[in-house]
């Protein structure tokens, strides 16, 4: 539904996006994710036909959004950053124009109000001037204005920021629900939304696509991927990280927690270990008491500082 | 078709938002006292005991306007790059021209009816005298056509700047600019540091000399033209302002 050519945009001389390639079929969540300033927004912004890029192209449903920018816009729905909302319109008011703008009248827009009303649950606030919206609220009725029409493509520029944790839950289940008949784009920075809502997920820095793939493909790349963490009782540290070194799959051997007794130790494997490290380290320490084995899938808060911040480590380094 | 639908969709929108903050009723009411004392208290419209609305009402209108019209206009589009909502606004299936179209018409409306509320103005005429419908008439026509071009220059400055105070003070300078173009100083200014082509454009620009003739009770397709030109290009403008702002 989605597909970005080699997309670009320039601000002034300052490269915001750089070459950006990805598509987004239907049935797919695409997570968006990046440190601030990553050139995210300015990503979305192009897609949905708000910023024409310098170089490159965006297509949505085939349509391509420079050439046939009303023909494309219908099939998006779009949340931008911050969730705007007409301040001096009642949440009623806001929806039925959107609606409106949409191409929808009479009955159509009356049950796409009462529908989305219904999905963000908005009934409380219907008749309430958005300016008096709390956060949370304003930021469901941009959302709901964003499904309006029912849209095949749903942009979302951080479409859980500001919200509370059930609303956050809320959010990322209506997303998941509509991604299955959907192509979703929607950035964030909370990692724990892409193993909560997406099918694939991208890492962008710096405005180059750093990183692509699954949620369970991206841990893959963390350090502790495949790591086993072992807790003992009674047993010296030195023991166990000697013991454990014997082990012939073990690369590496760290003490995490030392204290009352308690050993907290984690193995890294060889390369090809696949996934037999844990049985392994189970053996070498069956004479121990222990507390806690247990297989690391990987994190992606690692794998997204670890591909974010070389860079700056090298700058720090020169 | 659906086009104006669009721009119909944009125009109620922008109305509901005049109303529903105290902004427009304080503009009807300003405007209406402002017209009220110029015409009776200034202009000795009772003492002139002369049955026309012209000198003592309608001189008064390129004036009131100069302040009035820029605070119409300065939140079209300043607001909506303040608050973000421009981002929403311009992802929607429609054209920025009729974004720019309907955000024009809602304001132009509302200053159309704000001219219409002064008809006590007309009645009390009648009532004292016999006064030219006609002229009255075709006043009434000119007043709401050189509205309009204020109204579309003050859509440049907003569509310029996310603060509408900036853009207030600017539309202010500009159609001051427009009522002066006219002036022997200004032109003299003018010739010294613009080419002369520039100068005799900018003379020409002049919304005293064309709302004259409407004041005569005549329409003028040239003063019609001009004003109509106004608005044109300055939507115009509006658009490419809107599009460069946006290509970063």
């Amino acid at each position: 539904m989605i597909k970005v050519q080699n997309l670009a945009k320039m601000f002034g001389t300052k490269r915001a996006v750089d070459g950006v390639s990805f598509s987004v079929d239907r049935g797919e969540v695409l997570g968006f994710l990046g440190p601030n300033g990553a050139g995210k927004s300015t990503t979305m912004r192009m897609i949905t036909g708000f910023l024409p890029p310098t170089s490159g192209a965006v297509s949505v449903g085939g349509f391509d959004i420079v050439q046939h920018p009303i023909e494309a816009r219908r099939l998006i729905g779009y949340l931008p950053e911050n969730a705007p909302a007409y301040t001096d319109m009642t949440v009623y008011g806001f929806l039925n124009f959107t609606a409106e703008i949409r191409g929808l009248r009479g009955d159509a827009r009356k049950q796409a109000v009462g529908r989305v009303v219904e999905m963000c649950f908005l009934k409380a606030v219907l008749h309430q001037s958005v300016e008096t919206l709390s956060k949370g609220f304003r930021h469901r009725t941009c959302f709901a204005q964003s499904i309006i029409h029912d849209p095949d493509v749903l942009v979302l520029d951080e479409p859980t920021d500001g919200l509370d944790p059930n609303q956050k839950y809320e959010v990322r289940q209506l997303i998941r629900r509509m991604g299955e008949k959907k192509a979703i784009i929607f950035s964030t920075h909370i990692l724990e939304e892409v193993d909560a809502a997406c099918s694939r997920a991208i890492i962008i820095d710096r405005g180059k696509i750093v990183a692509n793939g699954t949620p369970a493909e991206l841990r893959q790349k963390s350090d502790s991927a495949g790591a086993v963490t072992l807790r003992v009782k009674g047993v010296a540290s030195v023991t166990v990280t000697t013991r454990l070194y014997q082990v012939p799959l073990v690369k590496r051997v760290t003490l995490l927690d030392d204290k009352d007794g308690h050993v907290t130790v984690r193995a890294f494997p060889k390369a090809g270990a696949n996934g037999a490290l844990a049985q392994a380290i189970g053996e070498a320490a069956h004479d121990w008491q222990i507390e806690q084995l247990q297989a690391e899938e990987g994190r992606l808060d690692d794998v997204f500082r670890s591909i974010t911040m070389p860079d700056t480590a090298k700058e720090v380094a020169q | 078709m659906n086009a104006w639908r669009n721009v119909w969709t944009i125009t109620k929108r922008e109305l509901g938002a005049y109303f529903t903050s105290p902004l427009a009723y304080v503009f009807i009411v300003i405007f209406l006292l402002l017209c009220g004392f110029f015409t009776f208290f200034v202009a000795h419209f009772l003492e002139a005991g002369e049955a026309s609305l012209v000198r003592p009402f309608f001189d008064w209108h390129p004036w009131f306007y100069l302040f009035l019209v820029p605070a119409v206009g300065m939140r079209l589009w300043a607001e909506e790059r303040r608050v973000g909502t421009i981002e929403l606004l311009l992802t929607m299936p429609i054209t920025a021209w009729q974004a720019i179209v309907g955000k024009f018409l809602a304001s132009w409306l509302f200053l159309a009816l704000a001219l219409l509320l002064t008809f006590p103005m007309v009645l009390t005429v009648r009532y004292l005298g016999h006064p030219d419908i006609g002229i009255i008439f075709t006043a009434y026509i000119g007043s709401w056509l050189m509205a309009g071009a204020y109204l579309a220059v003050s859509c440049i400055t907003s569509a310029l700047t996310r603060s509408q105070v900036v853009s207030f003070i600017i539309s202010v300078m500009v159609c001051l600019f427009l009522i002066l173009a006219g002036y022997p100083p200004v032109i003299n200014v003018l010739e010294q540091f613009a080419q002369p082509w520039l100068a005799d454009l900018v003379t020409s620009f002049s919304v005293m000399t064309h709302f004259e003739g409407f004041q005569k009770g005549v329409l003028d397709s040239r003063d019609i033209i001009f004003f109509l030109s106004v608005i044109v290009f300055s939507l115009f403008t509006t658009s490419v302002i809107l599009r460069t702002h946006r290509a970063g």
